[in-house]
C-alpha cells in the first residue's frame, strides 16, 4: 500500500453556465519522502489537485488515502504553503508561525519548547533577523519563506506547496530552493510542490508529474528523475542527464500541450474565469 | 500666491536656523492643518452674522454669533449662581445645626439634601450618560449578533428580514411602545435609574443596534478565502478563529458601524428626549421654544452648537478607538 494514494480524482465545479470539469480522473501514487512536482500550463487544474490533497475541496469522484485513511478534511498533518503565502497581516512573522505550532504541539510541547521550535523553524528559513516584524513590513520572498516555516513547524506528513518560490527573483528563488531541498534532505518530508519552472522541477524533485491542459485535466506524463542528492545546480548545468530529463518536460509542455488558443478565445475565457471568481 | 506659498513664507529663516527641511514641512503642515479650518470657520461666522442680521423672528432677531456667545456665558453664569445658592443653603443649615448643637448636645439634627435646579450643564452631562449607556448596551448586543449571522449564512437569511424591517423605524415610532412597556416591566419601589433615562436609552440602543450589526455582518463575511483556507487547514477551533481571523479582519467594518450608530444614537436621544419631555439637552431646547423669551433663541443657538460638537467628539473618540484596537496603525482612517 502506498503512503499517499490520489486515485480517479473527479472535480466539478458549479459554475453560472452549469458543471465545470476541472479534473478527470487524475491517480497518483507517492512514496513516503518523495518529492513531487506537478507542471502543466496555467489553469489546467494544478491549484485544485493540491486543494484536493489539503481537504479544501472536495472530489466530486474519487478520493485521496493518507496512510490508509481517507482524507476529506483539512488537517494539520498535511499543511499547504499557499501560492500567496496567506499569513495573517496582523500577526508577526513569529506569532503567525506561532498560531500553526500552539495548535499542533499544544499537548505534547512545553511553553520553553514551542518557543524554542518556533526560533529553530525561522532560522531554518533565514528569518531570525526578522522574525518580530508583520508581513507588511517584509519583502514579497521573506513573507514567502515565513509562510514555508509556518508549514515545516507543523511536522506535516505531506507538505503541499503551490508555486511556493513564485514570486520570487532569481537570486532568492535559488537560495530558497536551496534551503528546501536542505531541509527536506535533513527532514525527509514527503512534498507536493507546484511549479511553473522546469529547472526548478528537475532540481528538486524525484518525480515530475505532468498535467494536460483542463479542462477534465488529468495526468499527462510522470518522469523519474534519478540524480544523486544533494544536488548542486552548477554542477548540474552541464550535466547531460539533467538536461536530457529538462528536455523532455519542456518537450511535453511546448509540443505534446501546447497551449492553442487563439487570442479571441484566451480573451473570452479569461472574462468567464474572472466572473466565476467573483462569484465564489 | 497660493496659500501653501504663502503659509510656507514666514518659516524660511526658521529653517536655515535649524537646517533641517524635514522639520519645516512639519511645522508647514501643522499650520496648514490649523490655519485652514480657522479661515473656514471665519468664513461661516461672517455669514451667519450676515443673515442674522436679516431675518427677525416673533422672537425677535435671528441671533447671531456674538448674541449666541453672550447666550452661553449667560449659561455659564446661570449655572455657577445655581451652585452657589446650594452651597449656601448647606452652609446656612451647618450654621443652624451647630448653633443648636451648642445649645443642646442631645438635640435631634436633621441634614437635609438640597437639590439644585437643573442647568443646561446638567442637561449635557445626562444627555451625555444616556447616549454612552444606549449606545454600549447596543454594541454589546451588536457585535455578538453580527459575527454569527456573518459566520452562518444561513442565520444570516433567517435573520435578515427582521433586521431589514426594523432598521429604518423611526425612534418616534419606538417611544410611545418603550415608554409603556418600561412603565409595565421597570416597577420599583427603590429604583435605581429613573424611568426616564431607560426610556431614552432603550430608544437609542433599539434605533442604533443595526448600523453596527449589519457592518460587523459584512465585515465578518468578508473575511478572506485564503486566511480562512489558513484556520481550515490549522483546525482552529471556533473561539480561536474569530479571535485570531475574523475579528482583526472585520474590526475597520466594525467601527464604520460603530461610528454610524454612535451617529445615530446622538440624533435619536436629542429627538426623544424633546418629544418624551426625559431630562437631557433636547429637552432643554423644548423648554427654551415654549419660553419664548428674547433670548430662546440664542440659547436654542448654544444647545444646537453644543449637541453638533459633541456628535463630532463623540465621533473623534470613536476613531481613536478604532486607532488604538486597530493593528494597522498606518492605515489611513477618517
Ligand atoms: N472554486 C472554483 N470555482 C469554479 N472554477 C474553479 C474554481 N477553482 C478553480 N476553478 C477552475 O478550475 C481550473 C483549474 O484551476 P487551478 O486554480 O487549479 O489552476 P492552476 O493550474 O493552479 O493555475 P495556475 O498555474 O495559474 O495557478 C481553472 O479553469 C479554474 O477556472
Ligand atoms: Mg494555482
Amino acid at each position: 500500500m502506498h503512503f499517499l494514494q490520489i486515485s480517479q480524482v473527479s472535480i466539478e465545479f458549479p459554475t453560472p453556465k452549469g458543471q465545470f470539469k476541472a479534473l478527470d480522473g487524475v491517480s497518483l501514487n507517492i512514496r513516503q519522502g518523495d518529492f513531487i512536482s506537478l507542471i502543466g500550463h496555467s489553469g489546467c487544474g494544478k491549484s485544485t489537485v493540491l486543494n484536493i490533497v489539503a481537504g479544501l475541496y472536495q472530489a466530486t469522484e474519487g478520493g485521496v488515502i493518507l496512510e490508509g485513511k481517507e482524507v476529506n478534511e483539512p488537517g494539520p498533518e498535511r499543511a499547504v504553503v499557499f501560492q500567496n503565502h496567506s499569513l495573517l497581516p496582523w500577526l508577526t512573522a513569529y506569532q503567525n508561525v506561532e498560531l500553526a505550532v500552539k495548535q499542533v504541539f499544544n499537548r505534547t510541547k512545553s511553553k520553553a519548547e514551542m518557543k524554542e521550535w518556533i526560533e529553530h523553524n525561522l532560522e531554518l528559513v533565514h528569518m531570525s533577523h526578522a522574525m518580530h516584524k508583520r508581513p507588511d513590513e517584509i519583502s514579497g520572498g521573506m513573507k514567502q519563506r515565513v509562510g514555508i516555516a509556518r508549514a515545516l513547524a507543523m511536522q506535516p506528513k505531506v507538505l503541499l506547496m503551490d508555486e511556493p518560490f513564485g514570486a520570487l527573483d532569481a537570486l532568492t528563488r535559488a537560495h530558497l530552493q536551496d534551503s528546501v531541498m536542505e531541509i527536506q534532505n535533513k527532514l525527509g518530508n514527503t512534498v507536493i510542490m507546484i511549479t511553473h519552472d522546469v529547472d526548478e522541477a528537475v532540481l528538486l524533485s524525484d518525480r515530475i508529474v505532468m498535467m494536460t491542459n483542463g479542462p477534465a485535466a488529468t495526468i499527462g506524463e510522470i518522469l523519474d528523475v534519478e540524480l544523486d542528492r544533494p544536488r548542486d545546480r552548477l554542477a548540474l548545468a552541464d550535466n547531460p542527464e539533467y538536461n536530457r530529463y529538462r528536455s523532455e518536460v519542456l518537450r511535453f509542455l511546448y509540443e505534446k500541450q501546447r497551449k492553442v488558443e487563439p487570442f479571441e478565445n484566451a480573451k473570452k475565457k479569461n472574462q468567464t474565469n474572472n466572473k466565476s471568481s467573483k462569484v465564489a | 500666491m497660493s496659500i501653501a506659498a504663502f503659509l510656507k513664507q514666514p518659516f524660511k529663516p526658521l529653517s536655515s536656523f535649524s537646517g533641517e527641511d524635514i522639520n519645516r514641512d512639519k511645522i508647514v503642515e501643522i499650520t496648514k492643518s490649523v490655519s485652514l479650518p480657522m479661515i473656514g470657520l471665519a468664513v461661516f461666522l461672517l455669514i451667519w452674522q450676515l443673515a442674522s442680521n436679516s431675518i427677525v423672528t416673533s422672537l425677535g432677531d435671528f441671533p447671531g454669533p456674538s448674541q449666541v456667545a453672550m447666550q452661553f456665558n449667560n449659561l455659564i453664569e446661570e449655572h455657577k449662581e445655581e451652585r452657589a445658592n446650594v452651597q449656601k443653603k448647606y452652609e446656612r443649615q451647618k450654621v443652624r445645626n451647630d448653633k443648636k448643637l451648642a445649645k443642646n448636645p442631645d438635640a435631634e439634627i436633621i441634614w437635609r439634601k438640597y437639590k439644585s435646579r437643573t442647568t443646561f450643564f446638567d442637561q449635557i452631562l445626562t444627555s451625555l450618560i444616556t447616549v454612552l449607556c444606549g449606545f454600549a448596551v447596543a454594541s454589546f448586543i451588536a457585535i455578538p449578533v453580527g459575527i454569527v449571522i456573518g459566520l452562518s449564512s444561513s442565520t444570516y437569511s433567517a435573520i435578515n428580514p427582521i433586521i431589514q424591517t426594523l432598521k429604518p423605524v423611526s425612534p418616534l415610532a419606538w417611544l410611545p411602545i418603550v415608554t409603556m412597556v418600561v412603565s409595565a416591566v421597570y416597577v420599583s419601589d427603590d429604583p435605581a435609574v429613573s424611568k426616564s433615562f431607560l426610556v431614552s436609552m432603550i430608544t437609542v440602543s433599539l434605533c442604533c443596534l443595526w448600523p453596527t450589526m449589519i457592518n460587523t455582518a459584512v465585515g465578518v463575511a468578508g473575511v478572506s478565502k485564503d486566511l480562512t483556507n489558513v484556520s481550515q487547514v490549522l483546525r482552529l477551533d471556533w473561539l480561536t478563529h474569530v479571535r485570531k481571523i475574523v475579528l482583526p479582519s472585520a474590526i475597520p467594518m466594525i467601527f464604520t458601524g460603530l461610528r454610524l450608530s454612535i451617529g445615530i444614537a446622538w440624533m435619536v436621544l436629542i429627538a426623544a428626549e424633546m418629544l418624551a419631555q426625559n431630562p437631557g439637552l433636547g429637552k432643554f431646547v423644548w423648554d427654551e421654544f415654549q419660553n419664548g423669551s428674547s433670548n430662546s433663541l440664542g440659547r436654542i443657538m448654544v444647545a444646537i452648537l453644543i449637541i453638533g460638537l459633541i456628535g463630532f467628539f463623540l465621533d473623534r473618540i470613536m476613531l481613536l478607538i478604532q486607532r488604538w484596537v486597530s493593528w494597522d496603525k498606518s492605515a489611513v482612517i477618517r
